[in-house]
């Protein structure tokens, strides 16, 4: 228990100039330890609750920095709003964990946090609105978290100042709270130092030290600490204090300004306990705050700052910014007319930083060891503080958090993402996104066209209509001449959108005749060795069995030791000791540093990313053999070209190109992978030989169509690192069969004895409007027998079977409080649903895909082939 | 041309042939019919005090706003005529710093007269250090200030220039070789310049430096104060000179004629890191924006007007002439009752005597006999020259507060006064934000009242938003100024829409030069200077 003293609030807005230890300021700071097993920098609310939850889950010797004094960063002037109204569900966890959290906090510490359980209103000014805060109520149901969705009526019980003439109806989430954060804050700081966590204030990190990629010491301008474990938790400077070490840390932040207004205490006091609004349409929040009102929004022009990095010891006073506050101003008075009286006490100016997807960058650095960050937190910082500091904890004590984390995890970027322009420009785009209108596959606008295919400028002109993955440009659909481009991009609906019609051409082609597809964007790696040590690491790390002769493709899991799904790949053994890797486009750093982690220290052994070297081309359909063989004179039938089959071949002048019988969709055709100085060659001799048999360029959601129609699973997705292959109907990916101890085998072995309690099912709407209702998008819960039983992980529609198909878990009910397998009944026999936007919608569940009955053409299950690389 | 400047009794042709002398007749013509029953006519921004009319004399001042002929105009065509003569330059950056005192400038011009007879100048000087900016006013026509347009900064140049530079120019000159280039001249495209007459002029030029090196030793060069009067004394000898001389070609004599009988007037600043030096000859005026501690702009004049305003100047006129002319020489607030500014380039007819009057205009080209104003002569010309082209010169030593130089022609100067000047242009470059950031402070200010305020700073900033030039901008105030001091479109649109005959009625050929310094270097040197 430490000496240490520090001060909260004294600057800040929080009136609350109290001390944690003894009164006395001591002018002597207490000596750096020179050992510790973790140190954290950053004592703002994410920096506290990460030693928090360290110390309460055993860890001894923790160290928390902080440059200036506790709290002094962002937290000292956040607006203390903890509320689960989050996009995404892992978020929303954590906003639940973090409330639930806080609420025990002063009971725990006796420490005053200014707790109040307000409640919260999100209010939708027009119907999209409101079908988006319906749908945010079906996933917090799911969870178990309450939330009722109300008409404007009941919003004027709610609030007295709330004017509810231009409302739809409102979402009511009764267990949304305020809090003081500077006070949370301290009293997170208050238990860590009683669990021993020492903290010392006005001490700065200048960089990390590092060996052979683990972290092995902290310099500070207090000298040095050595340590096996860092944490990056320093907000606003977390990028740079990234840069500032041995082995430069990438950690994609930037800072924009956020305002917000203090207003006096109203004639009538406003009560503690009135509830937060959220007015999303009005780009502004408000709370009350001292008998007044506390309000502030996401302006649609925000303020980038720190582009150049400004390292100054705690946020100085920003500037006030009336004018450029005037339509949060405006929109304020327009929802609470009755605040036109009320005095101005101050207008806040509150740095926050932003990523570049509007989710926070949790988790382990690749390629430093011990190296952990946990920043960028979108505005939501209190929110998330008391979630993502138990997930990491948990993340370094057992290896992973007990969630799926991935969609926070900080290996979704690269250096790619680093740029200092790029990052400036996106989270401009980035902060209005957190109170616009996200419709189902909205894409960035900014920042965009880093990453191309060779082929990108004469797919563009064809009409291409770009989404971007992990910054690299991907066809969606191609515009047909004469079709009206305005109108096509500006379809922003959560109905049936304008390109139907268009993709459903495109896949109909595919179906018919054939298609290509640009499918580039995969990550590649080349594993190569002098002996047998590559298909060793391989044999280790997948879960299916890799010897199998040259030229044969595997489809495959690479799992962790729980049996769940790091990466889903299709390996190629290209020679006897040498392997081509294909994984998702997002897992280029993610599969990289699992590889890497694994990889035993052998210079025999080489791992290499080729992503950057080939185009991918997909030529899908039952006329792709037909043009490939015009161009190779080679026969491509599958007498002569098996599927899951390899070869390098000759197309047309370009020769050693690597053709494969697979497709990502379960339709028949190849995929290319071409160097790229060939691959405007290949894709002009394509386009010209395939002319005979309607040949017509697809993008990615015909591609998706198929293959959810087809019930293939993609990582990322529908698997991730909690989802087994028994899970998925995998079990035939795995090599059960033979002795060779692959990562993960003992637990599928355990659960294959026990029975999965979840199971990844196809759900066929019935009964579903396509033209009228709702289009499913992922996350609406499942239900069967009217009971709540999973949710869905991805959906599309099906041309074929003229039908939504949704793809999800399912578990039943535990009885006893395990979890109960999952019987073939319990699938068959059942009606399920699945719930759009408060809407349910009967479902036809499926453990077989339907291609069977459907599919036209003659299909061996051997030929069927199971893949799973596209991203949404 | 100025009607209200250089007038004549009579109304008839300056020299038949001028494009320009349709409008002159046209634009006398309605203002006198004005007088009896609008006397007090003018705009209730001008500074200037309103003289008493003489009967049969046009008016100094506008009508109010005009209601015959105007066509509605829309935003886009309003910004189009505003923005057709603007241009701006930005001083280049290297390595990412302007190291000069001038971060660049702002120009725009908005003619009345059809065509136009204000002239505008920049140009870097490139054998000294320097940038060398300039308006000028022409009168009874636009040849007097086209020529300044071309030549004053080349006078200025070589005056500058030291005795070895000199002698390097002759040497080549004498050589056949390639001149080094004097002037980097910033121009735009309407920016013409007089093709036939650049031999002459370029002879003039060399005498002028011949003479400059005859009468400077080595390593001598003259300041920036003698150098800027004798070149403006030593172009108006020359073009008195070339009239006098006339030219084998016909077209040259008659435009050597052309330039000399009519006038302009010139306000010149040369900028050399914290020396600013201004010229002025007329009534242009050179206006420093002052920014103080408060972030609010202050007007600090930096030229005096040459007119009747001026006492200094009415007492000098009176000076140089016998007391038996004390009451001619000034006359209804104009010289000899004709001209308005006190001082000017060209205007023979008040610097020649009758005789040579006479004499020249009879050796001229045919075109100048049949004219009846070649044979008057202005009243009560007994001792001529009555005008000198001499400028009054001041020398300003930068200070980082000053943030800008405004130059501008009295067509400016007599629709805005030259706070209100400083105050649109400082509002305009800082940029609303900064103006004034607003701070609540401890003032009881409700969130209500806040909107409004933010409301109507909107709505101003939208407008200067619609500029990307302060010099348009200047220009959309003084033309489309409102009673309220706010910009109105349907004011705009009026003034705008005005048929070339009647536009002169209403307002003056406006020109506007508006240079922006650099405060972080004018700081550096200042505290370079200090310490």
């Amino acid at each position: 228990w430490i000496g240490v003293l520090f001060s909260l609030g004294r600057r800040g807005i929080w009136s609350s100039p109290r001390r944690l230890a003894s009164a006395v300021e001591t002018t002597q700071p207490i000596p750096l330890p020179s050992q510790a097993r973790v140190v954290i920098c950053g004592g703002g609310i994410v920096g506290t609750s990460v030693a928090y939850h360290l110390a309460k889950l055993g860890w001894t010797e923790i160290v928390l920095l902080e440059q200036g004094r506790l709290g002094a960063g962002t937290t000292r002037l956040c607006a203390g709003i903890v509320s689960v109204a989050k996009p995404i569900s892992i978020e929303c966890k954590m906003a639940d964990y973090s409330n639930s959290l806080y609420e025990h906090l002063e009971e725990e510490t006796g420490v005053k946090t200014g707790y109040v359980k307000t409640g919260s209103l999100c209010l939708a000014q027009n119907q999209d609105r409101f079908l988006s805060l319906k749908r945010l109520a079906s996933r917090l149901n799911v969870m178990g978290i309450p939330c009722n969705v109300i008409k404007p009526k009941e919003v004027s019980k709610l609030h007295p100042l709330v004017n509810i003439h231009d409302l739809v109806g409102a979402l009511h989430l009764p267990g949304d709270a305020v809090v003081s954060p500077p006070d949370v804050n301290h009293a997170l700081a208050t238990a860590a130092a009683g669990h021993g966590v020492q903290i010392h204030e006005r001490t700065t990190v200048n960089h990390v030290m590092m060996e052979k990629g683990h972290v092995t010491a902290v310099e500070t301008d207090r000298g040095a600490i050595e340590c096996e474990y860092f944490v990056n938790c320093a907000g606003q400077w977390a990028y740079e204090l990234g840069q500032a070490s041995e082995t430069k840390v990438s950690v994609p932040l930037h800072g924009c300004e956020h305002f917000y207004l203090l207003s006096k205490p109203l004639p009538e006091p406003l009560q503690p306990s009135t509830p937060v609004v959220m007015d999303m349409d009005g780009r502004i929040y408000v709370r009350a705050w001292q008998g007044g009102v506390l309000s502030g929004g996401f302006e649609k022009n925000p303020k980038p700052i720190f582009t150049e990095g400004r390292n100054q010891l705690e946020i100085q006073t920003m500037q006030e910014d009336w004018d450029h506050f005037e339509p949060m101003l405006s929109a304020l008075l327009r929802r609470m007319p009755e605040l036109e009286v009320c005095e101005i006490q101050q207008l806040v100016n509150c740095p926050e930083s932003f990523t570049p997807d509007m989710r926070c960058l949790m988790g382990e650095t690749p390629g430093v060891h011990g190296y952990f960050v946990l920043a960028g937190m979108n505005a939501s910082g209190l929110a998330f503080a008391g979630g993502a500091g138990k997930y990491l904890a948990e993340w370094m004590t057992y290896g992973y958090p007990t969630a799926n984390v991935w969609p926070l995890d900080i290996k979704r970027f690269g250096n790619l993402q680093s740029s200092r322009t790029f990052l400036r420009h996106r989270v401009m785009e980035v902060m209005p996104l957190l109170y616009n209108l996200k419709v189902p596959r909205w894409d960035f606008q900014t920042g965009r066209q880093l990453r191309t295919s060779p082929l990108y400028d004469r797919l563009d002109t064809q009409g291409a209509r770009w989404m971007e993955k992990h910054g690299f440009e991907r066809a969606k659909y191609f515009i047909p001449a004469g079709k009206d481009l305005l109108s096509l991009d500006a379809s922003k609906t959560f109905y049936k959108p304008d390109w139907f019609d268009i993709v459903g051409a495109e896949v109909k082609c595919c179906k018919e005749a054939v298609c290509v597809i640009d499918m580039s964007s995969f990550t590649k790696f080349e594993l190569t060795s002098t002996d047998d040590q590559a298909l060793a690491l391989l044999q280790h790390l997948c879960a299916n069995d890799l010897d199998v002769p040259v030229g044969h493709i595997v489809h495959t899991g690479m799992l962790n030791e729980r049996g769940g799904y790091e990466n889903d790949c299709s390996v190629v053994r290209v020679k006897k000791n040498s392997f081509f890797i294909i994984s998702p486009t997002d897992q280029q750093v993610h599969c990289w540093s699992w590889l890497k982690k694994h990889m035993p220290d052998d210079p025999q052994l080489h791992l290499e990313d080729v992503s950057w070297k080939y185009t991918a081309l997909n030529l899908i359909g039952p006329r792709a053999m037909d043009v490939l063989g015009e161009l190779s004179y080679v026969s491509m039938t599958p007498e002569h070209f098996p599927s899951l089959f390899c070869k390098e071949m000759s197309v047309g002048y370009a020769n050693g190109i690597r053709v494969m019988s697979m497709t990502h969709t379960g339709e028949p055709g190849f995929m290319l992978y071409i160097p790229i100085e060939y691959a405007l060659h290949v894709y002009n001799e394509v386009m010209s030989v395939g002319q005979k048999y309607g040949i017509r360029n697809a993008g990615y959601y015909a591609l998706r169509s198929l293959r959810i129609e087809k019930f293939f699973a993609f990582w990322g997705q529908d698997l991730d690192p909690f989802t087994t292959p028994l899970e998925c109907g995998r079990e035939f990916r795995v090599k059960f069969d033979t002795d060779i101890d692959f990562l993960g085998r003992a637990s599928l072995l355990h659960q294959r004895q026990e029975g999965v309690s979840r199971r990844f099912i196809m759900l066929v709407l019935e009964d579903h409007d396509t033209e009228l209702d709702l289009w499913p998008w992922w996350g609406e819960p499942i239900y069967r027998n009217g009971e709540l039983c999973g949710t869905t992980t991805s959906s599309a529609y099906s041309y074929t079977l003229e039908r939504h198909v949704c793809l999800g878990f399912v578990s039943p009910p535990s009885l006893d409080g395990s979890p109960a397998a999952v019987t073939p009944d319990f699938i068959n026999r059942g009606d399920y649903e699945v719930d759009i936007a408060g809407q349910r919608y009967p479902a036809k569940a499926k453990l077989y895909p339907f291609s069977s009955l459907f599919a036209q053409q003659r299909r061996r299950k051997d030929e069927m082939e199971l893949s799973n690389f596209q991203g949404k | 041309m100025h009607p209200e400047r250089a007038t004549m009794p009579v109304t008839s042709q300056l020299f038949r042939g001028f494009p320009l002398a349709k409008l002159w007749g046209s634009s006398l013509f309605p203002c006198q019919r004005q007088l009896p029953c609008c006397p007090t006519s003018h705009r209730p921004t001008s500074s200037q005090p309103h003289p008493i009319w003489p009967t049969a004399m046009p008016v100094r001042g506008y009508r109010r706003s005009p209601d015959l002929h105007s066509y509605n105009l829309t935003p886009p065509q309003v910004n189009s005529i505003l923005k057709a003569n603007e241009y701006s330059f930005k001083v280049p950056e290297f390595d990412g710093k302007n190291v000069s005192s001038v971060m660049g400038f702002d120009s725009n011009q908005l003619p009345a007269n059809a065509p136009i007879e204000d002239r505008r100048s920049a140009a870097t000087c490139l054998q000294t250090r320097g940038m060398l900016l300039g308006v000028f006013d022409g009168h009874a026509g636009c040849a007097c200030a086209q020529a300044l347009s071309e030549r004053l900064f080349y006078y200025v140049a070589m005056s500058l220039m030291p005795h070895e530079t000199l002698c390097e120019l002759e040497a080549a000159v004498e050589a056949g070789r390639p001149l080094s280039p004097i002037l980097q001249w910033h121009k735009h495209p309407n920016d013409y310049f007089t093709r036939e007459a650049q031999t002459m002029y370029f002879n003039s030029l060399r005498t002028y430096w011949q003479e400059l090196i005859d009468l400077s030793s080595p390593g001598e060069s003259l300041g920036p104060r003698e150098a800027l009067l004798s070149a403006f004394k030593r172009l108006d000898s020359d073009l008195s000179l070339e009239a006098q001389v006339g030219d084998a070609n016909s077209f040259l004599h008659y435009w050597v004629l052309r330039v000399a009988f009519s006038g302009a007037t010139a306000c010149v600043a040369h900028i050399d890191g914290s020396d600013l030096y201004v010229a002025n000859t007329g009534d242009g005026r050179a206006v420093l924006g002052v920014q103080e501690e408060d972030g609010s702009f202050s007007a600090h004049t930096l030229s005096n007007d040459h007119n009747a305003q001026n006492e200094n100047e009415v007492a000098r006129i009176q000076g140089e002439h016998p007391p038996s002319e004390k009451k001619t020489v000034v006359r209804q607030d104009r010289l000899l009752g004709l001209l308005m500014p006190f001082r000017a380039f060209g205007d023979v007819k008040f610097k020649w005597s009758i005789d040579l009057q006479r004499g020249v205009l009879e050796s001229g080209p045919d075109q100048l006999h049949d004219n009846e104003h070649t044979k008057f002569i202005p009243p009560n010309y007994h001792t001529p020259p009555y005008l000198t082209a001499e400028p009054e010169i001041t020398h300003h030593r930068l200070r980082p507060q000053d943030r800008f130089l405004v130059l501008g022609t009295d067509g400016l100067w007599e629709t805005l006064h030259r706070q209100e000047v400083v105050r649109i242009v400082g509002e305009y470059l800082t940029g609303v934000h900064q103006r004034q950031p607003l701070t609540v402070g401890g003032y009881h200010v409700t969130l209500g009242q806040m909107q409004g305020l933010l409301a109507e700073r909107k709505a101003r900033a939208s407008l200067a938003f619609q500029d990307q030039n302060a010099a348009t901008h200047l220009i959309r105030h003084a033309v489309g100024n409102n009673e309220f001091g706010a910009v109105d479109h349907e004011t705009l649109s009026k003034m705008l829409s005005l048929p070339e005959e009647l536009a002169r009625m209403y307002r003056d050929d406006i020109t506007i030069i508006i240079t922006q310094f650099n405060p972080h270097v004018v700081g550096h040197q200042r505290q370079g200077g200090e310490s």
